[in-house]
C-alpha cells in the first residue's frame, strides 16, 4: 500500500510508500456489518484488509489518492472505497459520488518517527469509516492500539500524544485529536446529512498505481464496476496537487481552500452562515472572500477588516486564521492543532498576486 | 454506571427503593404504573467528577430522541467542543449557577456547545470560558435556550469569545431567562432566524448585549441590558446568504448605563458601535421599539442609522426602513458621546446629544424626491424628548447651508405593529 506525505514533507511529497503492495484476496468485507445499527468494536470485524496493519485491502477494496488532500496535522492517509459487488456508484461532476447502500469509505491516518524517513516506524493512529446505510451515512472512528494490531471503536473521540522530526529536522510534538462522532459531521455534512467529501470527480481524477501499473483512478473505478457514468478522464474536470508549482497559483490557492475550507463554507454547509463561499466552483469574488467582511469573526478577525485583502496578505482575516492555532481563531476549527507552513506560504502568494 | 438507557430502569430502582423502605405496596404500583406509562424517553444521568468531559460528550452523541440528559451539580471541565444533532432533546442542569461546564482548557472547536438538531431544549446550566463562541444552534428549528449562563469570568476582554447565545440560521427560537456576561462581540446574538423570543434575560459587560440580525418576527422584551457597550441592537448586514430582516419588536426593556469601553476586535461590525449606546438599529425593515426604559447611555439613548461601510451586493438595502419609536422612558444621558460615531453624531447635533438620533440617509433617489408612508421614520414620545434627524447626507453634499432637524413633531404618525411571536415551543401556534 502507498501512503502520501500530506504535511511537514514538501520534499517527501513524492515520496511513495509500499508496505504491502499484494491485495489479499481471501479476505472479504462484511456487508451485514456496514449495514448493521450499531457499529462493530473493532475495525478488523469490517474485514476490509487483508492485512490490516499493513493497510492491504481485501478483494473489492479500492485504493485511491486525492488530487489536493486535506491537511491532518500532517498525517499520512490511505483511502479506500468498498461498494458491494453489483452495484456502482453513480458519477457526478461537482459533488461526491451517489454511492449505493452498503458502500464503505475508508481512510487511515498515520504519523512516521521522522518525516524525512516517512516509510519507517509508521505508527497508525485511526482509521475512519463512513458507512452507507439505507438511512444515510454514519461516520466513525476507530482507534488504533500500542501494538497495531487493531483499531477500536471510539465514539467520544481521543487524543493521541505525537512525538515525531519534521523533513527540516525539528523535532515535533503535539495533541493529535481522534473526532468524535459529532465532529466527524462538523465537516462532513451538506444540508444538514452525513456526506463523503474526498470522491469527488475533481479531486479524484488522477493517476494512482494499482499494483504497479500507472492507471487513471476514473477509469479504474469504472472498469473495477465500482462507478458508472463517468466520461473519459480528459474530460472530467481535475483540481491541480496543490503543491505542484507547474499549476497556476489560482488554481492550486483555490484547490487548497476547496478541500480545506468549503466542507463548511459553501452555501449548504455548517458554515452557510458566514456567507464566505470556497468552493472550487465559487465565482463570486465576494462570495470567496475579496473585500467580504467578516461576519461572527470575533477574535479571529485578528484586527483585519477583510477576509482578503488583495495585494495584502497580512491584512487578510482568511490568512490570519489559517496561521493560527488558537481555538476559536484557527480554521478549520476541526482536525488539526498545528499550522501547514507550505499552506500558508502559498496562500499568502496567492492573495500578494490578487489585484 | 453514570448514565442509563432504560427509562423504565430508573422507575423500577426507585419502586423497588421505596419498597425496600417500607412504602405501601399499593401506592408503590400505582406510582411505578403512571410513571413507566409516561417514561418512554429515557433520562439520561451525568455526574461531574471523574471521565465526566467524555461521559458528557458521548451522552450527547448516543442520545435518542425523547431523551432528557441530565447533568449534576459541579464542575466539568472540557478541552473540546460538545455538540448535539439529535432531535427532540432536553439537556438540563441543576441551576446555572450549580451545573458549571467550563470550557478554560479547550483546545479545539469553534464554540462550547454546538447544537444542530430540532427541538432542543437547553436549560439550568453554565458555560463558561469558551475559546469561541458559548452555545450556538446552527440550522435548528424550535431551539430553547433557558436559565442558561454563558460566562467569560474574566470580564470584558478582546480575546474571548464572539458570542454568548447563538442561534443562527434557525426557526422558532426562545431565549428566555439567560445571563450572558463578556463577549467580545454580541451577548445574544440572533443571525439569520426567523420567529424569535427573546426576554426575561441580562446581558451585561459584552459589547452588544443583545442583537438581532439579518432576521424575521422577532419579539425582545423584558430584558436587562446593562454595562455592555451598546444595549439592544437590530441589523442587517450584506453578503449574507439571508436578507431583508424586518418586522422586530424591541418592546418594555430596561437598557440603561451601557458604559463599558468597545472591546470588540477591530474588522468585526460591533468595533463600530460607541461605548453609551442605548438600543440601535441599523438597515432594517419594520422595527418597532416602544416601553422600553433608557437611562445612562452616554452615546445616545435610540440610533437610527444607515450601514455605513462600501459594499458589494445588489440584494441589500442599506438604509433602515419603518422604523417606529413610541412611547419609551428616557432617563438621562447623551452627556459622553463615544467614539467616531460619538463624535459625528455631537459634532452635528450637539452635547448633550439627543434621546434619539436618526443619521438621515436615505437612497439619494429619494433624498432628492420621497419616501414612501411604509418606509418612513416615526417617532412618537412623551413631552421633553429630545431627537435629532442629522441630515447626514445633507452635511455630505452640502457643507454648508445645511442644519440638523430637531423638530420632533415634523415625525410624528405611526406605522402597523407586528403581531406578536408565536412559537410552536411556547404554547403557539
Amino acid at each position: 500500500m502507498r501512503w502520501l506525505a500530506e504535511g511537514f514533507a514538501a520534499g517527501a511529497a513524492a515520496a511513495l510508500l509500499c508496505i504491502a503492495a499484494a491485495m489479499s484476496a481471501d479476505a472479504a468485507p462484511a456487508d451485514d456489518l456496514i449495514l448493521a445499527k450499531s457499529p462493530p468494536k473493532s475495525l478488523s470485524e469490517f474485514g476490509f484488509f487483508g492485512d490490516l496493519r499493513g493497510q492491504a485491502p481485501a478483494a473489492g477494496v479500492v485504493p485511491f489518492d486525492l488530487n489536493t488532500p486535506l491537511f491532518s496535522d500532517g498525517a499520512m492517509k490511505t483511502r479506500f472505497v468498498y461498494v458491494p459487488a453489483g452495484k456502482q456508484a453513480i458519477y457526478d461532476e461537482v459533488e461526491a459520488f451517489a454511492f449505493p447502500v452498503g458502500s464503505a469509505l475508508i481512510k487511515t491516518f498515520a504519523f512516521p518517527a521522522d518525516y524525512r524517513q516517512p516509510d519507517q516506524n509508521l505508527r497508525l493512529v485511526e482509521t475512519r469509516v463512513l458507512l452507507r446505510q439505507q438511512t444515510g451515512w454514519q461516520a466513525w472512528a476507530y482507534l488504533w492500539n500500542d501494538a497495531q494490531t487493531d483499531a477500536v471503536l471510539k465514539i467520544a473521540g481521543a487524543k493521541v500524544d505525537i512525538a515525531t522530526t519534521t523533513a527540516d529536522g525539528t523535532p515535533l510534538q503535539f495533541s493529535y485529536s481522534v473526532p468524535n462522532k459529532n465532529q466527524c459531521k462538523g465537516c462532513h455534512a451538506l444540508g444538514g446529512e452525513i456526506v463523503p467529501l474526498g470522491p469527488k470527480a475533481r479531486n479524484l481524477n488522477r493517476n494512482h498505481s494499482y499494483a504497479g501499473v500507472e492507471e487513471n483512478q476514473l477509469g479504474h473505478w469504472a472498469a473495477a464496476g465500482v462507478l458508472v457514468g463517468a466520461p473519459e478522464p480528459a474530460a472530467a474536470p481535475a483540481v491541480p496537487d496543490w503543491r505542484d508549482a507547474a499549476a497556476s497559483l489560482d488554481l492550486r490557492a483555490r484547490a487548497w481552500l476547496d478541500v480545506n475550507c468549503a466542507h463548511c463554507h459553501r452555501r449548504e454547509g455548517p458554515a452557510s452562515n458566514s456567507g464566505l463561499f470556497l468552493t472550487w466552483g465559487e465565482q463570486d469574488p465576494v462570495a470567496y472572500g475579496i473585500r467580504k467582511r467578516p461576519v461572527a469573526a470575533g477574535k479571529g478577525s485578528g484586527g483585519r477588516d477583510f477576509d482578503i485583502a488583495p495585494g495584502e496578505p497580512e491584512r487578510s482575516i482568511l490568512l490570519y486564521r489559517v496561521e493560527s492555532t488558537e481555538a476559536g481563531v484557527m480554521m478549520p476549527e476541526l482536525g488539526r492543532h498545528l499550522a501547514d507552513p507550505d499552506a500558508v506560504a502559498l496562500l499568502s502568494a496567492w492573495i500578494s498576486s490578487l489585484k | 454506571m453514570h448514565f442509563k438507557r432504560d427509562g423504565k430502569g430508573f422507575v423500577r430502582q426507585a419502586a423497588d427503593r421505596l419498597a425496600r423502605i417500607g412504602a405501601i405496596g399499593l401506592s408503590v404500583m400505582t406510582i411505578y404504573g403512571a410513571l413507566s406509562g409516561a417514561a418512554q424517553a429515557a433520562e439520561r444521568l451525568v455526574e461531574a467528577g471523574e471521565g465526566a468531559a467524555e461521559r458528557l460528550v458521548e451522552t450527547l452523541i448516543m442520545a435518542e430522541p425523547g431523551d432528557i440528559v441530565r447533568i449534576g451539580e459541579g464542575r466539568i471541565e472540557l478541552t473540546e467542543g460538545l455538540s448535539l444533532d439529535v432531535d427532540d432533546v432536553t439537556v438540563k442542569g441543576v441551576g446555572n449557577d450549580k451545573t458549571i461546564l467550563s470550557f478554560k482548557g479547550q483546545s479545539g472547536s469553534g464554540e462550547g456547545l454546538l447544537v444542530t438538531s430540532d427541538r432542543v431544549v437547553l436549560e439550568d446550566f453554565a458555560v463558561e470560558d469558551t475559546r469561541g463562541d458559548g452555545v450556538k444552534a446552527k440550522g435548528s428549528d424550535q431551539i430553547t435556550f433557558r436559565n442558561l449562563r454563558v460566562e467569560w469570568t474574566n470580564g470584558p476582554d478582546a480575546n474571548n469569545g464572539a458570542y454568548g447565545v447563538y442561534p443562527v440560521s434557525s426557526r422558532n427560537v426562545l431565549v428566555e431567562g439567560v445571563i450572558v456576561k463578556g463577549a467580545a462581540d454580541a451577548g445574544i446574538y440572533v443571525g439569520q432566524s426567523e420567529d424569535i423570543v427573546v426576554r426575561n434575560s441580562r446581558a451585561e459587560f459584552n459589547v452588544a448585549g443583545i442583537e438581532i440580525e439579518n432576521s424575521m418576527r422577532a419579539d425582545v422584551y423584558g430584558n436587562v441590558a446593562t454595562r455592555n457597550t451598546g444595549g439592544i441592537l437590530v441589523f442587517d448586514l450584506p453578503n449574507l446568504p439571508v436578507q431583508g430582516g424586518r418586522d422586530v419588536r424591541v418592546f418594555d426593556n430596561d437598557v440603561h448605563d451601557n458604559d463599558t469601553p468597545n472591546f470588540a476586535p477591530r474588522g468585526n461590525t460591533v468595533a463600530m458601535v460607541p461605548k453609551g449606546m442605548g438600543i440601535m438599529v441599523m438597515a432594517n425593515r419594520n422595527v418597532h421599539v416602544f416601553g422600553n426604559r433608557l437611562a445612562g447611555n452616554g452615546t445616545t439613548h435610540v440610533l437610527i442609522a444607515a450601514y455605513p461601510n462600501e459594499y458589494d451586493d445588489d440584494s441589500y438595502m442599506f438604509v433602515p426602513r419603518g422604523v417606529y419609536v413610541h412611547d419609551n422612558v428616557y432617563g438621562e444621558g447623551g452627556g459622553a458621546p463615544d467614539g467616531e460615531v460619538g463624535s459625528i453624531i455631537s459634532e452635528i447635533s450637539g452635547t448633550p446629544v439627543p434621546d434619539i438620533v436618526w443619521d438621515g440617509a436615505t437612497k439619494l433617489t429619494e433624498y432628492a424626491s420621497w419616501v414612501a408612508a411604509e418606509d418612513r421614520i416615526y417617532v412618537a414620545e412623551p413631552e421633553g424628548t429630545t431627537f435629532a434627524n442629522l441630515k447626514i447626507i445633507s452635511n455630505m453634499l452640502l457643507p454648508w447651508g445645511w442644519w440638523p432637524d430637531k423638530d420632533i413633531s415634523a415625525y410624528a404618525g405611526s406605522l402597523p405593529e407586528p403581531a406578536p411571536v408565536k412559537l410552536p415551543q411556547d404554547g403557539g401556534a
